[in-house]
């Protein structure tokens, strides 16, 4: 009877697999076009899974290996089951295989199941607590099936009632594993997973390569979208992104808006996109919900607005604009899922179709664009900080070797102490350096980041003029955002330059002996890493360099290097200000406080207006720049 | 609200000039007549703007459009022309119920008079530092006027009338880039009436006039004898009570302005060789 049966249902599940596969992709193609090399893609999957995506599970030990016995397993097993039972090949080296595969399986699909017996937090709950016992029905099912067929046991062992249990076993475990993964179970993120990973709209990523910059909207074509609206208003591989997410809540638990209770889940954001795509509601979602929102009140579908102009719509606007854009969640998602696209494509609707630009939103863009900078001072008023410095302008020099980018924070008092270390560093290394004076105008970054992507082109179109009349080698900003948005994102608005953050380049001014310091003799000392300059430029060493080369044995924090927890500057985050139960500046702070630290180094003004905002007692923030200026001095005064 | 018909609002938008920058941008009080407009249920928001069209100007008219109005009606004007024959025209033309304006342009003669004017020549009534719209019925408004220190006086107003706005009223919404750029600019030519505007082309011209950004007027130092905080906070917090001011009713013109004209000499705002 089983010999009938099995295949029967082996082909039936094979079949509804199948249909439900075409359904899937075809919702995943309501979403835009999207170029990519389809075939390229898929021959690279298999390393672009083994290679790059176990790069990043493997931060977890136990969740990789249990990750590789059971999907290992399970992939194995499915080939021989559909051989050896699908096929009835009567093979006892298949018949052995899938022994061996099941018991594999088996193994794995244990330790799923002791994680999930008091699962962490981030994890999400429901269907997925289904699994593990699915993957043991599927396992153990097929393993009993196969003995009679390896040999091990006589064909007819067994009476009716063990052949049906057997039966329902199989049953349960292709249900799950076939049907379930085309269907919407948790196991779509291997079929979505092993497809989105094949045609990441960031290809770059992999091979430890790094893609942050944002993607320009064409904004010369009057019919292109701007921004968001709608699901089907992402490109269709984003779709497929979010299709992949395995609720592993990672991203939740590294997420800083999450931690102050602000209204964002990214990992809950990405599943409102899949509820988008799909249509319905999020009723039936069970993780952590976003931090003081009911779950199972927001619905939506690939055609209606995800931001209701009414009512509820799929998600609420404070969500989108609690984000720091500080790419912890990207940085920790297994699936490389790209939370921050998302949520800047979805502002950019808001900001570009709408104006809706939360708090001082609509105040700072309206200064960007009448007067180049955020705070709207007088443009011509950027030098006077250095009224006193004679600082070669390029406007009269015409050439240099380093310009020097200023940023905003030539405006602001706290951060012209460290633009004034800075120059004093430049000189001591007798360095060729110039500004471009009144001629800057803000990089574009805040503006991107808000949504408003034409006035972001705007700045960055002007700025590329500007920096083509004049000839330099390289620019060197201590400003990490600029910086971002020099290096990677005004290259397709054909800016291509050499770009360094000040640490980079003072470290290698360092390495070629041209700065010397003296030995810090202070207290201790922590450093806090900028996303803009660690995740999105994967700059760690150059800083930690430079501190030691000072004598500064830097206390890390536990979250630290690519896990650095975001000030709270970034993204716009202080200009929308959405309210939460704390904020993020002292959640870093604390982080600070447990080193026992005296001082914490930055290399960013928008981090140390941040963290100088949090009450005191704290530890006292300085810039890198300003505490080599002061070792400079004394091995100045001593030699 | 207007029984038989939706109330028609005419928003006269003009190009303004950042204080700082002097780029051309939306008026700040015009975008806030708009946005009092656009705020207003159930009527017709007619937008109209007479001048040049050029790029820089094309953008900053945009920017009124990015605030949700769909269509913008240009009355094109040479640079320098008086616009008063072509709104005068075009708002005959349009016939609103009401107008709503800036009290004052942010650049070029910027003299405040152009409401009044305005008025004047279409014959309606006109009311200044406009704050809020509160009822609208037919033939009538009933509309706050901005006083000082946050003083409201409600006015009520026969329609058709020119309204000009506070720069106490409520700010103008966000400019989206979409809307405007998708908006249109309704060009319309007034022949007949542009002859007229061309004509008075260009009174600052002809007086060879300089212009140069505005200074702040000065203000009057108040003069504070405190002895301890709390009494400079309460100086400081005090209404500037005006003391020693008259109440002149019933005067004949020349009585009244040789009272004004007395006062301005003590004052030394006036040299008292000039008066007579
Ligand atoms: S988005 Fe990525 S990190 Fe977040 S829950 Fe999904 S798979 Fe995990
Ligand atoms: S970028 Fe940072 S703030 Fe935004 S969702 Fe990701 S982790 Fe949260």
């Amino acid at each position: 009877m089983l010999n009938l049966v099995l295949p029967l249902l082996i082909g039936v599940a094979l079949l509804l697999a199948v249909i439900g596969a075409v359904r899937r992709i075809r919702l995943w193609r309501n979403g835009r076009p999207s170029p990519v090399a389809l075939m390229a893609g898929l021959a690279a999957m298999p390393r672009r899974y083994l290679v790059d995506l176990h790069h990043v599970v493997g931060r977890d030990k136990y969740i990789s290996n249990t990750h590789v016995a059971t999907a290992g397993g399970f992939v194995l097993a499915a080939v021989l089951a559909i051989l050896v039972h699908g096929l009835q090949l009567d093979s006892r080296i298949l018949a052995w295989g899938l022994l061996l595969a099941t018991a594999v399986m088996f193994c794995g699909a244990v330790f799923v199941a002791r994680r999930r017996i008091d699962p962490p937090a981030r994890l999400s709950k429901g269907p997925w607590m289904r699994l593990p016992k699915s993957l043991l029905a599927f396992a153990s099912g097929f393993f009993l099936l196969t003995l009679p067929v390896a040999g091990l046991v006589p064909a007819q062992l067994g009476g009716m009632l063990v052949g049906l249990l057997l039966l329902a076993l199989v049953i349960w475990g292709l249900g799950e594993l076939f049907f379930g993964m085309t269907w919407g179970g948790p196991m779509k993120h291997a079929f979505a997973g092993a497809l989105h990973l094949a045609f990441h709209r960031r290809p770059e990523r992999f091979g430890g390569g790094r893609s942050t910059g944002l993607k320009p909207l064409n904004l010369d074509d009057s019919n292109a979208p701007l921004g968001v609206e709608k699901p089907a208003d992402f490109t269709w591989n984003q779709l497929l992104g979010f299709d992949a997410c395995v609720q592993c809540g990672r991203c939740e638990a590294m997420c800083p808006a999450f931690a102050a209770g602000q209204p964002l889940n990214p990992k809950k954001l990405i599943q409102d996109m899949v509820v988008g795509l799909a249509g319905g509601n999020d009723a039936a979602y069970a993780g952590s919900p976003y931090p003081g929102k009911a779950v199972g009140e927001h619905q939506g579908n690939p055609f209606s607005a995800i931001i209701a102009r009414e009512g509820q719509g799929l998600v609420d606007a404070e969500t989108l604009w609690s984000c720091t854009t500080c790419r912890a969640c990207v940085e920790e998602c297994p699936m490389m899922i790209e939370h921050v696209d998302a949520i800047v494509d979805m502002r950019r609707h808001l900001t570009l179709e709408r104006g809706q630009t939360p708090n001082k939103g609509a105040e700072v863009i309206e200064n960007l664009i009448a007067t180049d900078n955020p705070n709207g001072f007088d443009p011509q008023s950027r030098m006077h900080w250095a009224a006193d410095l004679a600082l070669p302008v390029l406007a009269e020099v015409k050439r240099t070797d380093v310009l020097l980018w200023l940023g905003d924070g030539a405006f602001d008092m706290r951060n012209q102490r460290s633009l004034r270390a800075l120059v004093k560093l430049l000189r001591a290394a007798n360095v060729d350096f110039a500004v471009l004076g009144n001629e800057e105008r803000d990089s574009g970054d805040v503006a991107r980041r808000l949504g408003d992507e034409a006035t972001f082109q705007s700045l960055a179109k002007r700025n590329i003029a500007t920096l083509d009349q004049y000839s330099f080698r390289s620019i060197v900003t201590c400003d990490p955002h600029s910086f971002h948005v020099l290096k990677n994102e005004y290259g397709d608005l054909g800016g291509q330059y050499v770009v360094y953050h000040h640490t980079t380049y003072l470290n290698q001014l360092r390495q070629v002996g041209k700065l010397q310091f003296s030995q810090y003799k202070g207290g201790r000392v922590t450093y806090h890493d900028p996303c803009y300059l660690g995740r999105y430029n994967g700059e760690y060493q150059a800083p930690r360099d430079l501190l030691a080369a000072a004598g500064v044995t830097v206390v890390e924090m536990e979250r630290s290097g690519f896990r650095s927890r975001c000030c709270g500057g970034g993204g716009g985050a202080p200009i929308t200000d959405i309210p939460g139960q704390q904020r993020i500046p002292d959640m870093r702070m604390a982080d600070i406080r447990e080193t026992g630290a005296d001082l914490v180094a930055v290399g960013c003004p928008q981090c140390t207006a941040m963290l100088e905002g949090v009450v005191e007692p704290r530890a006292e923030v300085l810039d890198i720049a300003e505490i080599l200026a002061n070792a400079l001095q004394e091995s100045e005064v001593h030699s | 609200m207007l029984p038989d018909s939706t109330a028609r609002i005419a928003v006269l938008l003009s190009v303004g000039q950042h204080p700082l920058t002097a780029r051309p941008r939306r008026a700040d009080q015009d975008a806030r007549a708009l946005e009092l407009a656009l705020q207003l249920p159930g009527v017709e928001v007619l937008p109209v703007h007479a001048g040049e069209l050029n790029d820089q100007n094309e953008t900053a008219l945009r920017s009124y459009l990015g605030m949700g109005a769909s269509a913008l009606k240009l009355l094109p004007a040479a640079e320098g022309e008086d616009v008063l024959p072509l709104l005068q025209q075009g708002l005959r033309d349009l016939q609103p119920d009401l107008v709503l304006c800036g009290k004052r342009a942010e650049h070029g003669e910027s003299s405040g008079l152009m409401p009044y004017l305005l008025a004047q020549s279409l014959g309606w009534p006109v009311i200044s530092g406009l704050v809020e719209i509160e009822r609208l019925e037919a033939g009538h408004a009933t509309v706050l006027q901005a006083l000082p220190r946050g003083q409201r006086r409600r006015l009520r107003v026969t329609l058709p009338a020119v309204l000009a706005m506070d720069d106490a009223a409520p700010a103008a919404r966000q400019s989206a880039f979409g809307p405007a750029r998708r908006g249109v600019l309704e060009v319309e030519q007034m022949v007949a009436v542009a002859e007229q505007g061309l004509a008075n082309l260009n009174n600052l011209s002809v007086l060879n006039w300089q212009f140069q950004p505005a200074r702040k007027r000065p203000k009057r130092l108040k003069i504070i004898k405190a002895t301890s905080a709390r009494d400079r906070f309460k100086a400081a917090a005090a209404k500037a009570e005006s003391s020693g001011g008259q109440v002149l009713q019933g005067l004949t013109p020349d009585a009244a302005a040789e009272t004004i004209l007395k006062m301005l000499r003590e004052e030394g705002v006036m040299n008292s060789t000039h008066g007579d």
